[in-house]
């Protein structure tokens, strides 16, 4: 037989590795011990797979290894009756369950994982870590270098999150229905967080990093299959994949963001745009109430939908706005609706709504919102008003790439 | 497992005595209590005097230091607790925001340590 290269085997061990965690808390309901256990038998698995070959069934040898190492483990252990529960878990983890029925529990046991790791009584930075190591098969490196924190740091921010799930008891279960939409959302949050770290990285970074994006979207499917016909769930993954879409578009040779009038849509990627559309009319199917990710998804569908910049249908992206507004009644939000208003029916149109935002809290520090309202009074003509908010957003830029482009834009019109 | 929940509030949004929003938190309260205490999950609990009355008790170098007020000062203070028995953190988040405080102030609820017999 071949030796099996070592990359194969870290492909089938990641993406083995959050089934089979989930299964083995079940049965130990410790998401640190089951950690520990998976972790030998992976060790043994990179030890004993090149040379043999990977087993016909990968996850049900990392359980039984897993299962064989723990329980021996504990025979070793002179605290021996401390880790009874453990140990009887383990008895019972019978392998020769039906596949069918194992693939049910496998599900189950996930479903519990993920809603664990993202309850809201847990900091959203130790969920996202959380939720990466456990489902995703990140190692504790792999996530520490993708968020630029040291090592001992993300260790740290691990360990402190399975101790709080342990000592203040959160609860290793699917919520009940009255605690649905509070915690589906929290699940949510946690894997767009995911996703906007990686799309928000600088390109510089982006090389040593793991590919958050690509996580967040294999997340969000996973919570698809474990929540099929939930709109939100699809409105989230089409929202993922439709900016990603857009990614190799967004940033010039020297790393400069690209504004979305200005991109190359030919480098858009095309099966992502056609896959995230399609859901995107999935859900508006399903004849639900929208949510804020089903809007934003639509949003972003519009957009990829234009083949240039002016075939884009601001109208239809205005209203989208402005149904975004009731979900999340945030300055940003009306801002957007501005921008997109100032583009179906004039700057003018667009200004008046800015007007609405006037005076409201933060916004004399909001840099987006002086840059935008500089753009709008330049295509109204109203140069000197329009230089003077230029000016604003120039001193809250953010960073080198903003500075250069409100410069050109104020040189253009002085 | 036993969980303390620490009612903190803000003098400024707390209902003053004599008024009918403070007669009906009390009545909120009442209740509240009556159920936990029925249920048998109250294990403990009470309402604290004003922040005024708080001494702060240090001992240096042997030597016992008193000092007028809370041991720090901010603005929302401790008024008083409850110790409850829940099954896990989601029933005990439960009957936290179930305390009427919570509507403006904040409850902490932290789990008691287990101290067993060794």
């Amino acid at each position: 037989m071949e030796p099996e290269p070592k990359e194969a085997i870290e492909t089938v061990v990641r993406e083995e590795w959050g089934r089979a965690l989930a299964t083995l808390v079940g049965y130990v309901d410790d998401i640190d011990a089951a950690e520990d256990m998976l972790q030998e038998a992976v060790l043994a698995a990179l030890q004993h797979w090149p040379g043999r070959g990977v087993p016909r069934n990968p996850r049900a040898w990392l359980l039984q290894t897993a299962r064989r190492k723990a329980i021996d483990g504990f025979r070793r252990d002179a605290n021996f009756a401390a880790k009874a529960i453990e140990l009887r878990g383990l008895m019972e983890l019978d392998l020769s369950l039906e596949q069918n029925d194992l693939d049910q529990h496998i599900h189950d046991e996930r479903l519990r994982l993920i809603f664990t790791c993202c309850h809201p009584a847990l900091s959203e930075q130790a969920s996202v870590a959380l939720t990466l190591r456990t489902l995703g098969g990140l190692s504790t490196t792999e996530i520490a270098r993708a968020f630029l924190t040291p090592d001992a740091t993300m260790a740290q921010r691990l360990v402190r999150a399975k101790k709080k799930i342990k000592s203040a008891n959160i609860p290793y279960r699917v919520p009940p229905p009255e605690l649905w939409p509070e915690r589906l959302a929290a699940v949510l949050a946690v894997v767009y967080l995911i996703f906007n770290e990686g799309y928000s990285a600088s390109s510089g970074a982006e090389l040593m990093r793991v590919d958050l994006c690509q996580e967040a979207i294999r997340l969000g499917e996973i919570v698809m299959t474990l929540i099929p016909g939930e709109p939100e769930v699809q409105g989230l993954v089409a929202l993922m994949l439709l900016h990603d879409s857009r990614r190799d578009g967004r940033v010039d040779s020297d790393g400069n963001l690209i504004t979305l009038e200005d991109q190359d849509r030919t480098r858009w990627n095309t099966s992502k745009i056609k896959r995230g559309q399609r859901m995107v009319g999935a859900t508006s199917n399903l004849g639900r109430p929208g949510g804020p990710y089903q809007i934003q998804a639509a949003i972003s569908a519009t957009h990829t939908g234009a083949r240039t910049w002016s075939d884009t249908d601001w109208e239809k992206i205005a209203d989208l706005y402005d149904d975004l507004y009731r979900f999340e009644p945030t300055p940003v939000v009306k801002l957007n609706w501005a921008i997109a208003r100032s583009f179906a029916g004039g700057p003018e149109d667009g200004l008046r709504v800015l007007e609405e935002l006037e005076g409201s809290n933060g916004m004399g520090d909001y840099q987006p919102y002086h840059a935008a309202k500089a753009d709008l009074l330049r295509r109204a003509g109203r140069a000197s008003e329009s230089m003077e908010s230029y000016t604003r957003a120039l001193s809250l830029a953010r960073n080198a790439s903003e500075r250069r482009f409100l410069e050109k834009r104020l040189a253009e019109l002085g | 497992m036993q969980y303390m929940m620490m009612i903190y509030n803000a003098d400024d949004v707390t209902p003053a005595p004599g008024t009918k929003d403070y007669d009906a938190m009390m009545a909120e309260f009442g209740e509240f209590t009556e159920e936990v205490a029925s249920k048998g999950i109250m294990k403990g609990g009470t309402e604290l005097q004003d922040v005024a009355t708080a001494t702060t008790v240090r001992v240096r170098g042997g030597k016992t230091e008193t000092t007028d007020g809370p041991f720090a000062e901010t603005k929302e203070i401790l008024g008083g607790f409850y110790l409850l028995e829940c099954a896990d953190l989601d029933e005990a988040i439960a009957y936290a925001a179930r305390i009427p405080v919570a509507k403006f102030g904040s409850i902490e609820v932290r789990p008691i340590a287990p101290h067993e017999m060794e």
